[in-house]
């Protein structure tokens, strides 16, 4: 079974939520819509305070080229456009709508029925990125880069592959399993229109085997639907969900160090949930206004995979799988590995937040560090090969130059070093100020 | 002939004639240093701050000799030394010193435990910057002190010190010599580096909050939210200026009048080293 070669962990799974299908959450009485959901410029507002806007309308528009617009999830009035705290722990520019009713934009299809490729045989590819465009998708495993960037190859690049991303790797969460469960003709026809949009006729579903549902019933529709693609099971190792990660346990292809992309080794990566949106905005004209999100941790009542739309807040989310437990040391939003702990409930679900985990007071403590007893392990399971131990001491020591000699910004800041690590050493803290401080400092002299 | 004899001789020669050479090189290639740099250097405190803004003492008693050539030591302190030390280079130099204006490190928050509750914990490395970076702060105020110190750690002079009490560090202005090492260490900026005032006296707004009022409010009790009365107070000397909801005094207006202070709904507006028992000056 394929993986990856270098380094890597394989965390306790706690997938608590797998058997639970995707419900619907409820309407929040007020949404939340940051202008800060995708990486890139900042989108900007086109509506003002009083407008009455319904499920589907744009919000803001694309600020740039990478960029992505947003549209509204509810049907109400906008109460007014201000900064609001956002997951980061950052004021931010949001727009914030008072719901009334459920009213959707005449435009979108919200039958159930499957529209295939075959019925839509006017689709090319200029018209699918630019549906994808309009639609404000962005990569929706985490990372939220705006999706018909990548689905824009630059000149000189050729797309061979395009390889989805289904592995779901981090531990408690699973949303994109039940879509795959749930949806699976839906994303394969995602898949087609990704192949379509980078004119390629080779893709490939990664899905970890501890997913042999997903994976049986992926590998049955596929044939059914398109056999071009493939679905290729893969060994249960974190962090195979990285891009690079991926691209070389599918293709065998390793993609160079920065500035390299996927592109230039021939793959385009697209995260499951990601295909799913794209079939929803090109073959259902449906923006994106929602996404799965898990929500689950050992202390909750009913872990569970919840259909949610953007700018609902985080504490409605929890109430609706039983309310907050007494213990909870810490709110995680993402996953265990990589998420980051929230400062506050009240902040919005973004297009980017894949799940909420709750962890008790126990499982949040941090032990205390020790010295570095010189054993490497942090060295072998660092799945970039850097060396976490001496880039933590460099960095932890502000030698900027020494640390960007020993590549810290290759680090995917996955945290499979300070996870191993016997001495709870907090590795990944040193690397992740070093990474964006050092960035940083290229960033400014190349603008020189 | 004798070998020994032979020997001396022989290397005789060859000692001569090296020393030839390097008399020759020494004269032909001499480097000529100015020997102001060294007395210059010597009378500098040593410290290799950079307070300055210049890598080391050294290096400045160059830049020091380098401006005195250019007709003017305008701009050159050594904050350490202060007055003294620059009127030794100026004596040096055969120059007159520029009026240096003593600075004292002020850290703009009074975010105190009490006034600024804790709303999360930061469990990761204890560092300031780490905090910044990867958290966002324990308390609601993304703007105020963090809490861990980077600043302690800076100081070469031992000058700061954390109050346990309030949580916020405190800086001892005898000790204080306007390095800016705090300065930069803060990754939140700060920490200031104000003019001490007339026997120390001087007015700051001890808040560095640039959220709206609400905002800044209900994180912290003490910040300044902007409203503006220390700036309708200050008509007089126009030293006030507000902006992003945050009040700042320009130093070099700031008549001292203390109105401001009493203005101030927050206790934002802090005056240092005054007599305790406030004296009323009209002006």
């Amino acid at each position: 079974m394929k993986t990856f070669s270098k380094g890597g962990v394989h965390p306790d799974e706690n997938k608590l939520s797998a058997s639970s299908a995707i419900r619907e959450a409820g309407l929040p009485k007020q949404a939340v819509f940051s202008m800060f959901q995708h990486i890139g410029a900042p989108a900007k507002p086109v509506v003002a305070k009083g407008d009455e806007v319904k499920v589907g309308t744009l919000l803001a528009e694309a600020g740039g080229f990478v960029s992505a617009p947003v549209y509204s999830s509810v049907s109400g009035k906008v109460s007014k456009i201000d900064h609001v705290l956002d997951a980061s722990g950052t004021c931010r520019q949001a727009v914030i709508v008072d719901v009334e009713g459920d009213e959707w934009e005449e435009s979108i299809d919200r039958s159930p029925a499957l529209v295939r490729m075959e019925d839509r045989p006017e689709l090319d590819a200029p018209a699918i990125v630019q549906k994808v465009k309009e639609a404000g998708i962005v990569g929706m495993g985490g990372a939220t880069f705006p999706c018909h960037v990548k689905l824009t190859p630059p000149p000189g690049c050729k797309a061979e592959y395009v390889i989805i991303n289904a592995v779901e790797c981090e531990p408690y969460l699973t949303a994109d399993h039940r879509l795959m469960l749930e949806h699976p003709d839906e994303i394969l026809v995602g898949v087609q229109l990704i192949m379509k949009a980078v004119g390629v006729s080779k893709a490939f579903i990664g899905i970890e085997r501890n997913k042999p549902d997903a994976i049986r019933l992926m590998t049955e529709r596929a044939q059914a639907i398109d056999s071009r693609i493939k679905v290729m099971p893969l060994q249960m190792k974190y962090p195979q969900g990285g891009e690079k990660q991926l691209i070389e346990a599918v293709i065998g292809r390793e993609v160079p160090a920065p500035p390299a992309i996927p592109i230039n080794v021939g793959a385009v990566v697209q995260n499951v949930g990601t295909a799913f949106a794209i079939y929803q905005a090109v073959m259902k004209n449906k923006p994106l206004i929602d996404r799965v999100i898990t929500v689950t941790g050992k202390q909750l009542a009913r872990p569970s995979n919840l259909l949610a739309r953007l700018g609902t807040p985080f504490s409605q989310l929890i109430d609706e799988c039983g309310g907050l437990p007494e213990n909870t040391g810490k709110v995680i939003g993402g996953g265990p590995m990589m998420g980051k702990a929230l400062l506050s409930l009240d902040v919005p679900m973004t297009k980017g937040s894949s799940g909420l985990l709750l962890m008790t007071k126990e499982e949040a403590r941090r032990a205390e560090p020790q010295a570095c007893i010189r054993c490497a392990k942090c060295v072998s399971v660092c799945p970039m090969g850097l060396e976490p131990y001496l880039l933590a001491k460099l960095s932890g020591k502000a030698d900027w130059e020494g640390a960007e000699k020993n590549d810290i910004t290759s680090c995917l800041e996955c945290g499979c070093c300070q996870f191993t690590c016997p001495s709870h050493r907090p590795l990944l803290d040193h690397m992740r100020v070093g990474k964006s401080t050092v960035m940083g400092i290229i960033r400014a002299r190349n603008a020189r | 002939m004798n070998p020994i004899l032979l020997a001396i001789v022989i290397l005789g020669a060859i000692a001569l004639a090296s020393a030839l050479v390097l008399y020759v090189a020494s004269r032909r290639f001499a480097v000529k240093v100015d020997e102001r740099i060294d007395r210059v250097a010597e009378v500098l405190p040593q410290a290799n701050c950079g307070g300055c803004g210049f890598p080391g003492c050294s290096a400045f008693a160059e830049a020091c000799v380098k401006a005195a050539d250019g007709g003017s030591l305008e701009g050159r302190l050594c904050p350490v030394g202060g007055q003294p030390v620059m009127d030794k280079v100026a004596g040096i130099l055969g120059m007159q010193a520029g009026a240096a204006v003593a600075r004292v490190a002020v850290v703009r928050c009074n975010g105190t435990c009490e006034a600024r509750p804790r709303v999360a914990e930061f469990d990761g490395v204890q560092s300031c910057r780490v905090q910044q970076m990867t958290g966002r702060g324990e308390t609601g105020c993304v703007y105020g002190c963090l809490g861990c110190g980077d600043c302690v750690a800076a100081c070469r002079f031992g000058a700061i010190r954390m109050n346990p009490a309030t949580g916020l560090p405190e800086v001892d202005e005898d000790k204080c010599t306007a390095c800016g090492a705090c300065v930069k260490a803060c990754p939140r900026g700060i920490i200031e580096l104000r003019p001490k005032g007339p026997k120390g006296r001087r007015m700051v707004v001890l808040c560095n909050s640039k959220d709206k009022g609400a905002v800044a409010r209900k994180a912290c009790a003490n910040a300044c939210i902007g409203c503006g009365k220390c700036v309708k107070v200050c008509d007089k000397f126009v030293a006030i200026t507000l902006e992003n909801s945050l009040a700042y005094i320009d130093p070099e207006k700031c008549k001292l009048c203390r109105k401001c202070e009493e203005a101030c709904p927050t206790g934002a507006i802090h005056s240092f080293n005054f007599p305790v028992k406030p004296i009323k000056k009209e002006e």
